[in-house]
């Protein structure tokens, strides 16, 4: 077997004829994507539509003296100008966040971040309703802004959200997990401590399409239809029938083709809830999409946590216990899209691949004025946070041991005899075998060669790094006793129909945003029912058309609905079941299963195909006694427990020791995500969230001037890698299945944006070691790692 | 005022407004949807269109300038409802997820073959460095524009191959 994925080369207008189940496939959907004929919620015009701009706030925090909008209202082609008072009017000036917080809608008592939304103008066309926009004048008194999220607990500081009864501080919440005692006591009785200050920046998952919606709102029957850049359609639906007060049945959300979405696109933004305002008032359909500076500024955000991370070994290098206490920026709304259970969203796993004695988390969460949005950037609810915090620590034991990074990763890991294996913090990983899938990184590396290589170039006076991260993620939410946002239960819907003539539609509550599955929820069918993809239609993203469930992020679409369409497909297989056994005159007991048919125990010959089946359960012979007409089914997937990928990642990295400048030479990654439906979009996946990984380590940062002026507003300032940032990735794979998943997958979608950051930040560590550097932030820009070299490396924030 | 351009080998004359982008005039004016906008800044490329046969963003064009040129849009990329090479290779070696960045990547990708033919792995980064794909890590991009280099005239008659065996779950593979 090779250790990379082979490059092929095959003809592809067959290539969804083949009558298979799992395995590479190129995508159903690429023929209209390459044709330009992807349709994208800025593509939707219906007649009559008008078009949404939103005028924001220019200061962090300030109180609206008063906004005149009589100019913007004179010009011609303007159809209607809307403050945050006429919201308030209609109570809609706030709304629910996904974390039991309000936020505004249009600000009435005063702005908290910069970019936040103020007023809207609805007008004939695009350029319009900017150029109104200016005409608005808007009188702000100055606050001084809360920006050191360090500061924001002080007696002295501004009150961000003095509009809560009470409130007097900026504290949102407490959180802890583990045992503070037991961890404690093993810290008192360890050789070795070590502790480090880390920043895990603000940054933005910028897909490449913005967010927008197209509102359309029929007052003659009542009904709303919403196109909208939503990751999560159904609890999309939902929550405005709460708000809006619209009957949830007459609203239909439409989720077309997604241009990324990465997390930024499951909460609901103020600029959704203006689009629904302004077609009711309006009473025509409307279209807001925000520019990318928009986008940058006040939807989404990721991280923004300062961490306080200490690790406890023996001198012999086992590794005891892990404590960390961390500060969690929230922005201005707690907008994260978290599990309601879960306040730091799935942060417990940062015990990570590891067998601990004891660990233990403390946490504050705090409001400041920055833009809210959640937890978004392919994150898995925060354990890319917990990731980056163990695996950092990880490596910087191994440097104060000084043993090597894999070795020590090698020598500490869970042993596969251990699984199901419950954590110090109450996590229940469900399958794992690390040495295999370390190992294999190491192979692929040539990893004793690097170290050579290295030494020899350090002997030189070249800077080489070499960076090694393990992880273990916990995705697929979730169980619904444990799991809901706002009072959904995180379970997904999977509705399977099989035609006369044995074609079928397979239903999702969940939705692609590029992650191929009308590619892969075809070949799950495919592999349960023997019905060849080509021939199975996947529909999703339209509550209309699918059954409920909570949507795509948090790598759940596998884990949860994957589960729910193999299920589902079981369901009907039984059916056929029955029926082929009257088909054939025998009793179920003498069927067997052949892919795509059953046959006669010990006389194959007597068979019937699901297609021959499927024409007789529509047809007019007779069925079985008690047995309907009809070949369809639906479940809801309830699972059992989160499952959980793993992966090991090494990366190697060059320093110019002029600039300091970063190059990413070669990056290895070797997922294990358990059954690999499609290794080719599974690669896929990989690919891009290394690239997101380099971003985070090398570049991206949101930041912000201490006037509250965000400094990362635009792609010239916000800097995304581009094909010259990134390395050539070499991929791997071994399969630990889960023993839970109907077929033992896991999710992949967010594993290497988890993995990759660590990896590249302890390369860089690694290379800087002659010039003492034990630690640096993210991002490593050239003048933070140059400082770094002059034995000064200043956070980020 | 009156512009009037080919677009995609089609005369096209309309009236607007002279500050109009010329990705505007495409996607709004023409419903030639296959051209994307991602940014305020030039940074993006999902614009990119062919202005007499070279790569520009479109964003960074204003239509009144393009008149009297001849524009070429993803929706012009097919020759008679073929695919062209590019356009294959993309779906070959899974060049896009999402689809965003995949139009300005298909004509900066044809444009770099119709002048190099056959192009280094670092020449077909270099065109594509003024773009931005957030999902694929452009290894896949890199490959797929190399698939077209490879196939000048396109897919050849190859069996397709069956399913590969590696997803089969089998316990720790190595
Ligand atoms: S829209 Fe971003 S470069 Fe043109
Ligand atoms: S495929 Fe999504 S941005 Fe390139």
């Amino acid at each position: 077997m090779t250790t990379t994925e082979p490059k092929r080369t095959e003809r592809f207008e067959d290539n969804d004829q083949k009558p298979v189940g799992y395995g590479r496939m190129l995508r159903k959907e690429d023929p209209r994507f390459v044709r330009g004929k992807g349709r994208y919620v800025d593509d939707v015009q219906l007649p009559g539509m008008l078009h949404l701009a939103i005028l924001r706030s220019p200061m962090a925090h300030a109180r609206i003296v008063s906004v005149d909008t009589s100019a913007a209202e004179a010009l011609p082609h303007v159809h209607a100008v809307v403050t945050g008072t006429m919201l308030a009017d209609k109570g809609l000036a706030w709304m629910p966040t996904l974390s039991n917080d309000v936020q505004s809608v249009l600000a009435t008592d005063k702005v908290r971040f910069q970019g936040q939304e103020v007023a809207f103008v609805v007008a004939d066309d695009r350029y319009t309703a900017r150029d109104a926009l200016e005409l608005i004048d808007v009188e702000y008194d100055p606050l001084d802004p809360v920006m050191d999220v360090r500061k924001a607990l002080d007696e002295a500081a501004p009150v961000v959200r003095d509009e809560i009864e009470g409130k007097t501080d900026n504290h949102i919440f407490d959180w802890e997990t583990g045992d503070a005692g037991a961890t404690e006591k093993v810290f008192a009785k360890a050789d070795v401590v070590v502790s480090e200050d880390i920043v895990y920046p603000r940054v933005h998952p910028a897909p490449m399409e913005t967010c927008g919606a197209v509102a359309d709102y029929d007052a003659v029957d009542g009904r709303l239809t919403l196109w909208s850049t939503t990751q999560a359609p159904h609890a999309h639906r939902t929550l405005y029938a709460l708000v809006a007060g619209l009957p949830e049945h007459k609203i239909r959300i439409i989720s077309p083709d997604i241009g990324g979405g990465f997390g930024g696109k499951v909460p609901i933004y103020p600029g959704y809830v203006c689009s629904i305002v302004a077609s009711l008032v309006t009473g025509k359909p409307v279209k807001w999409m925000e520019d990318r500076s928009e986008n940058l500024t006040s939807t989404g955000f990721a991280r923004d946590y300062v961490m306080r991370g200490e690790i406890a070994a023996t001198k012999e290098g086992k590794i005891l216990a892990i404590r960390t206490h961390v500060l969690a920026d929230h922005g201005a709304f707690n907008g994260v899209a978290a599990p309601v259970k879960y306040p730091a969203g799935f942060f417990g796993v940062f015990t990570g691949s590891y067998d601990l004695e004891a660990a233990y988390c403390s946490m504050s969460a705090v409001y400041t004025n920055k833009a809210p949005g959640g937890v978004a950037y392919a994150c898995s609810f925060r354990i890319t946070e917990a990731v980056y915090l163990v695996e950092r620590m990880v490596s910087r034991l191994a440097d104060e041991l000084g043993v090597d990074q894999a070795q020590l990763r090698l020598d500490n890991f869970l042993r596969p005899d251990q699984f199901p294996y419950t954590t110090k913090t109450g996590w229940v990983y469900d399958s794992g075998n690390y040495e295999p899938t370390m190992r294999k990184a190491m192979e692929i590396a040539g990893y004793e060669q690097l170290r050579r290589e290295q030494e020899q170039k350090r002997a030189r006076g070249e800077i080489m790094g070499i960076g090694v991260s393990f992880f273990t993620e916990a995705v697929g939410a979730g169980p619904r006793k444990d799991m809901d946002i706002l009072g959904l239960g995180m379970a997904d819907g999977c509705e399977l129909r099989v035609h006369p003539t044995g074609k079928a539609v397979v239903r999702l509550s969940v939705q692609t945003q590029g992650q191929g599955h009308e590619t892969t929820f075809a070949q799950i069918v495919a592999e349960e029912l023997g019905i060849p993809p080509a021939d199975i239609d996947v529909v999703h993203g339209d509550t209309d058309q699918t059954p409920f469930g909570l949507g795509t992020y948090g790598s759940r679409s596998t884990p949860v609905s994957g589960a729910a369409a193999a299920l589902v497909s079981r369901k009907v297989r039984d059916k056929a079941k029955l029926i082929a056994s009257g088909m054939l005159e025998v009793s179920i007991a003498d069927l067997e299963w052949e892919k795509g048919r059953f046959q006669v125990a010990g006389d194959p010959e007597q068979s019937v195909t699901i297609q021959d089946i499927a024409m007789r359960a529509h047809g007019a012979g007779d069925l079985p006694e008690g047995i309907e007409g009809g070949l369809e089914a639906q479940i809801c997937y309830n699972p059992e427990n989160l499952t959980y990928p793993h992966g090991a990642y090494i990366c190697v990295v060059d320093i110019d020791p002029g600039t300091a400048h970063v190059t990413v030479r070669r990056f290895i990654a070797v997922d294990d995500c358990g059954t690999r439906i499609n290794p080719m979009i599974i690669e896929g996946q990989v690919h891009g969230g290394l690239t997101d990984g380099v971003g985070m380590a090398l570049m991206e940062m949101i930041a912000f001037d201490s006037d509250g002026n965000c400094l990362g507003g635009s792609l010239m300032d916000y800097l995304i890698p581009t094909a010259l940032e990134v390395p050539d990735w070499e991929t791997g794979y071994t399969v630990t299945p889960s023993p839970h998943h109907p077929i033992g997958a896991k999710g992949v979608g967010e594993s290497a944006t988890v993995g990759s950051p660590p990896a590249i930040v302890n390369a860089v560590i690694d290379a800087l070691r002659p010039f003492g550097v034990h630690h640096a932030d993210m991002p490593l820009t050239p003048s933070r790692v140059w400082e770094a070299m002059c034995g000064n490396p200043q956070p980020p924030i | 005022m009156q512009v009037t351009m080919a677009v995609n080998g089609v005369e096209v004359t309309r009236e607007i407004e002279g500050r109009l982008l010329l990705v505007h005039f495409l996607r709004d004016h023409l419903g030639l949807t296959g051209t994307h906008w991602g940014c305020d800044t030039s940074n993006c490329g999902t614009c990119v269109v062919w202005l007499d046969g070279e790569p520009v963003k479109s964003c960074t064009v204003l239509a009144a300038s393009a008149g009297g040129h001849e524009v070429r849009t993803v929706e012009g990329l097919e020759h008679d409802g073929e695919l062209d090479p590019i356009q294959q290779g993309f779906v070959e070696c899974h060049g896009l997820q999402c689809g965003f960045c995949t139009p300005g990547m298909l004509m900066t990708g044809r444009a770099l073959l119709d002048r190099n033919p056959h192009p280094t792995d670092e020449q077909v980064r270099e065109a594509i460095s003024g773009q931005i794909c957030r999902c694929t890590g452009y290894a896949t991009i890199v490959r797929s524009v190399q698939w077209a280099a490879a196939h000048p005239d396109g897919a050849e008659a190859t069996e397709p191959d069956v399913t590969d065996s590696e997803a089969v779950p089998s316990g720790s593979a190595s």
